[in-house]
């Protein structure tokens, strides 16, 4: 109990710090980018967000409209220039999650939050910040610390009628509710032999943040992967989690969102309409033709600033987000897989038992026969996230790393 | 044993001593209106004396008390009925049908439920009114009305089971009884009862149906109450007011594990007062005394005055499972409790009150034989699972298999329906 309490003092402590840090690193980053994405735009790289650039392959109903948008839009000066001009809103990433959260409250009386701080305190990272004053206490529920027994809660919640999105304060608290979101979420539709649903989505900041120590920096997709009937979707940008928070809510399934604690401020235009994206697909992220490149969450923008190297050194790389952790989308992937032959997986996940060793299983699977080389898998390194931040970058994969792989891969 | 440790298990008097007995009017006015549970604490020594007869050199100690309620037997000074009978002659019948079934059945299954809490809680429930049970669920599902037939299939693996099949014995549910599971883990169904009696308030509350008072019972045993949800659900029942009544199935033992060897205080309904609920302590072998408790318990959760810890004395007349060789419970205990049949009780009660009459129990018991008979021969009768079944309720959605590498989900695939594709 000791150790949630400074655990949550901790993460609320860092909050705001981290959140600075992160804003400035992704304005470096991205001017990176985007200066590359303008000088190219109309040509392969532009960076989106919306997976339009996708060769006509996902003709399985996607809803959202299409609207050119940067991944990494957060240049203030282009932001500025473009608000009064181009359709759509601009918002951070937090901010899109709460959009999307409030719409579906807002079309369906059965949708509630519970979790702890959601509510007066509008969430640690602000997705339910206002909820609680315009739905009242009981819709956006402040619960004490017990993640076992509130998870367990929004399960029995869900049972009987309701649509439950169950925030961890942070990913890593979720582990104490292990055994409700395996046996129950998990199992309890099968068992009952159909009877009972369990539309909950459960989300929350993860991922390896910026010198939060071991237990605050987890990468959990391994531990949730393997437990069956839950669908597991990583978001990445405004576009996707406002699209991936909605879809997730309106799923009869269990879904667990994966947000990343470092994606929280990444700004970008997403459009005025109401949009619901696919929980199954993959998102085009770049079009290429020499390697595909499989991620997802925070490592989506390692690759891209590696992309950048790549094609100033003349390769071109597919990226794709395979966003949908589980399942996997086959179709996306197999697709790139048969016209690159060569597959470079980048995940924060951990090397063993994680999503990339899966993904690898997969493709393997699958696809052996149209790969020209043996897959390679960069992985975040088997170690508890250090605190010191040189161990922690080592632990995680560097654009440098991925550009060392793409050469080798394109021997 | 139990001498060995109650050296070191004396309660300690308070140091508190003077403040508790100033706190504690402020604890019984608050119960005061809403429950005639409040008994006085007067019920303490005999209580202790005959339901843990292994601890009668136990030091009892009054100042620990803060709200005593082992349910009087002059309650009936309080009705304003003609009648002092705790039942009429119908309800007694329901009772005694409920409970020669559930031992029927579990005669037939070889095991042994607490048929007297089963009966005397579950029968005053609507159809509406939700249960959560342990992995000890048979009885509490045929309580609520499953029938025994879909009961005996599921046990038998059949598709006809309440759950296709697909639950087993510890996993029994019902949807249109609303019986929510049959949880294998010790106190891992108390949150999901937990979450059953919170959407009864968000709909009352939030989509404003003033009709709906529907209430959810969570079984569980004394084990349980050394379990974290145990506590976390209490408090949070208590926060929220919760229409739920947390029964615990007292029967001294976990497996092998000694409730006095388990848990600090032994007396689990206090738990109730510390976290601002009442808490009653009945004689869970006496189905009319469980019925009253539950009856103000039920009525104290309908009318929003939220949740009540009931803690009911009961026995394990066999071992804990076929594995379990039963080797360390006191062949005096057992006896001590084998005189207690809770039917034995009830069937007494309603001769000396002219209720009924043998025939009438008879023929009930005559029913109940041919229901259980018959619920075995449905059970064999019913064909095993398909291949076909395999694949089917992993997802309410089975898009969650995902999307295949020729563009179409992977659950539109033959295979899929088939039950032969690799997943």
């Amino acid at each position: 109990m000791a150790a949630i309490i400074q655990g949550i003092g901790a993460a609320t402590a860092l909050t705001s710090a981290n959140s600075l840090d992160t804003k400035k690193s992704f304005f470096s980053n991205s001017r990176r980018s985007l200066s590359v994405g303008a000088e190219r735009k109309g040509r392969t790289f532009v960076v989106r967000s919306d997976g339009h650039l996708s060769y006509g392959l996902n003709g399985r109903g996607r809803r959202a409209e299409q609207l050119i948008t940067n991944a990494v839009a957060a240049k203030e000066d282009t932001a500025a220039a473009s608000t009064s001009s181009k359709p759509g809103h601009e918002l951070l990433l937090f901010e899109a999650l709460r959009e999307g959260l409030e719409e579906e409250m807002d079309r369906d009386p059965a949708v509630c939050v519970m979790g702890e701080d959601v509510g007066h305190y509008g969430g640690s990272y602000k997705v339910t910040k206002g909820l609680a004053p315009k739905y009242g206490d009981l819709r956006v529920l402040d619960t004490p610390i017990a993640e076992n027994s509130f998870t367990g809660m929004g399960i029995g919640a869900a049972m009987t009628g309701l649509r439950p999105v169950i925030e961890g304060m942070n990913m890593g608290f979720l582990l104490l509710a292990f055994n409700q979101i395996s046996n129950n979420c998990g199992m309890l539709h099968y068992t009952s032999g159909g009877q009972f649903k369990i539309p909950v989505v459960i989300r929350g900041p993860g991922g390896v943040g910026r010198q939060l120590g071991a237990e605050h920096s987890q990468r959990l997709e391994s531990y949730f992967q393997s437990i069956p009937g839950i669908q597991m979707v990583a978001c990445s940008t405004p576009y996707n989690a406002k699209g991936l928070m909605k879809a997730a809510i309106r799923s009869d399934n269990p879904v667990i969102l994966f947000e990343h604690v470092l994606l929280y401020n990444l700004k970008e235009r997403i459009p005025d309409e109401e949009y619901v994206l696919n929980l199954e697909e993959a998102e085009m992220v770049r079009p290429g033709e020499h390697v595909t490149i499989l991620t997802y969450s925070r490592m989506r923008y390692h690759v891209m600033q590696a992309a950048k190297t790549l094609v100033n050194k003349g390769y071109d790389p597919e990226v794709i987000d395979i966003r949908s952790l589980k399942p996997f989308d086959l179709h996306t992937i197999g697709n790139s897989v048969k016209k690159t032959h060569r597959v470079l997986i980048v995940e924060e996940c951990m090397r063993t038992g994680g999503i990339g060793a899966s993904l690898t299983a997969a493709i393997t699977e699958n696809f052996h026969d149209y790969l020209d080389a043996p897959i390679i898998c960069l992985s975040s390194q088997d170690v508890p996230t250090p605190y010191a931040g040189t161990l922690e970058n080592w632990t995680v994969v560097q654009p440098a790393q991925i550009v060392t792989a793409v050469e080798q891969l394109c021997q | 044993m139990a001498t060995s440790f109650s050296a070191t298990k004396v309660l300690q008097p308070l140091p508190l001593n003077s403040t508790r007995s100033a706190e504690k009017p402020l604890l019984c006015q608050s119960l005061k209106g809403s429950s005639s549970f409040l008994g006085s604490s007067s019920h303490k020594l005999s209580l202790k004396k005959t339901f843990y007869p292994h601890q009668s050199q136990r030091r009892s100690n009054n100042a620990v008390v803060a709200v005593s309620d082992v349910v009087k037997e002059k309650k009936s000074k309080s009705k304003s009925s003609s009648s002092n009978l705790l039942i009429t002659k119908e309800e007694g019948l329901v009772l005694y049908e409920d409970m020669v079934l559930g031992r029927a059945f579990e005669d037939m299954c070889a095991q042994m439920y607490y048929r007297a809490v089963s009966t005397g809680f579950i029968k005053l429930l609507k159809k509406e009114d939700s249960v959560v049970s342990t992995y000890r669920d048979h009885v509490h599902a045929l309580s609520k009305g499953v029938p025994a037939r879909q009961v005996m299939s599921e046990l038998f693996g059949k598709t006809t089971g309440c759950c296709r099949g697909q639950g087993g014995s510890m996993h029994m549910f019902s949807k249109e009884h609303n019986v929510l599971g049959g949880f294998a883990f010790i106190g891992e169904g108390i949150p999901v009862a937990t979450g059953a009696a919170f959407t009864s308030k968000y709909r009352r509350e939030v989509l404003k149906e003033a009709d709906c008072d529907h209430v959810t019972l969570a079984f569980f045993g004394d084990g349980t109450c050394n379990n974290g949800q145990f506590y976390e659900c209490l408090n949070m029942a208590v926060l929220w007011k919760l229409p739920i009544i947390f029964v615990v199935e007292n029967n001294l033992w976990a497996i092998g594990m000694s409730h006095l060897r388990s848990t600090s205080d032994p007396e689990i309904w206090k738990k109730g007062p510390a976290f601002g609920m009442p808490g009653v302590h009945v004689d869970g072998m006496d189905v009319l005394k469980v019925r009253e408790v539950a009856m103000e318990a039920v009525g104290r959760a309908r009318r929003g005055e939220g949740p009540t810890l009931v803690e009911c004395e009961t026995y394990r007349f066999r071992g804990h499972s076929l594995a379990d060789p039963d080797e360390l419970r006191d062949p005096a205990e057992k006896n001590h409790y084998a005189t207690r049949d809770p039917i034995t009780a009830l069937k007494k009660y309603m001769f000396e009150n002219n209720l009924v009459n043998e025939a009438e129990l008879k023929a009930i018991d005559k029913k109940i034989d041919e229901l259980v008979e018959e619920s075995v021969e449905f059970a064999d009768a019913s064909p095993v699972p398909a291949r076909n079944q395999l694949l089917e309720n992993v997802f309410a959605d089975p898009r969650g298999f995902g999307i295949g590498p020729d563009g179409r989900y992977r659950c539109e695939d033959p295979k899929f329906t088939e039950g032969t594709a690799q997943v």
